[in-house]
């Protein structure tokens, strides 16, 4: 197996949506080629990283005025329809 | 993180009861439903957006537009599949007016110089996100996500943060599932290119 082949699978097989036989090919792969072993080890991370980051969390109070204005602009849309 | 959060490709206790509810009228119901998906689709909407006030923005105009259309929405679909759809076309719609100069697209399978093929190869640090302080971090992430061209980010936002499914993400955006996939190839593949100055393991005391 090619490196790029390789690159072209990571995807599948990082994500577990690959068959036994490929998997089977893929970590033969990883065995002897160091830089594909790296660049799975650091896209894995990549995506933990991400995912654990707590990046973009909308805080409480922002939370509750939101809230409250999708609330009252649903209310508006309800009184507008059942009135006509 | 309230376990919705992790858990909204699986089937949500009591959501179709809600979902009736709210198109019935019942806005008790619906602020049920915000209460469940508001910090998902923040979320979303910061990563494609990339401004807090747009984000804003793109929270309330997405739950008004689901409340205003509930009787559209068939049920083949999870809500949140279907709201999720929603909050990624108003946040879109809002880049474009930010960014008229650049086309905007979810459609846009982008070629880039830095594709697929990885640039540098080097080993991280053991922890390389404990390189860093909190804030420090989050900037980092922050600014790396902001490189990436809009259609891979929102590809990577709903597959890898916020765990939709392949299939998901496909009907979310409309995209086929191939085309997700090789998104997200990219998209991953790019980012880690992009946080290899910062993590990668170097002598010394590990930090950059």
């Amino acid at each position: 197996m090619k490196c790029s082949e390789f690159l072209k699978e990571l995807t599948d097989y990082l994500d577990g949506e690959i068959d036994e036989r490929t998997k089977a090919e893929l970590e033969e792969h990883l065995q002897w080629c160091h830089n594909c072993y790296v660049v799975c080890n650091t896209t894995q991370r990549t995506i933990e990283i991400y995912r654990d980051s707590k990046l973009y969390e909308l805080p409480d109070d922002l939370r509750t005025r939101l809230r409250s204005a999708i609330i009252t602009k649903c209310q508006g849309h309800k009184n507008a329809t059942t009135e006509h | 993180m309230e376990a919705i959060e992790s858990k909204v490709g699986e089937p949500v206790n009591g959501e179709t009861v809600l979902v009736d509810a709210a198109r019935k009228g019942d806005i008790g119901a619906f602020e049920e439903l915000v209460r469940r998906y508001d910090r998902n689709v923040f979320r979303i909407a910061q990563h494609i957006t990339q401004n807090r006030e747009d984000a804003e923005d793109v929270v309330q105009d997405a739950f008004l537009k689901a409340y205003q259309n509930l009787g559209q929405f068939q049920g083949q679909s999870k809500f949140y599949t279907w709201l999720v759809r929603i909050a990624v076309n108003e946040a879109l719609m809002r880049l474009r007016r930010r960014r008229p100069e650049r086309m905007v697209s979810i459609d846009e399978d982008v070629k880039t110089e830095e594709d697929s093929m990885p640039r540098e190869i080097a080993d991280w640090a053991p922890n390389p996100e404990q390189l860093y302080k909190q804030a420090e971090l989050r900037d980092i992430l922050s600014k790396t996500i902001q490189g990436l061209p809009a259609s891979f980010r929102t590809v990577f936002v709903l597959r890898d943060v916020e765990g939709l499914s392949t299939e998901e993400t496909a009907a979310a955006l409309d995209l086929s599932v191939p085309a997700v996939k090789s998104r997200l190839l990219r998209a991953r593949l790019q980012l880690r290119d992009r946080l290899n100055k910062y993590f990668k393991r170097r002598d010394g005391d590990g930090r950059p």
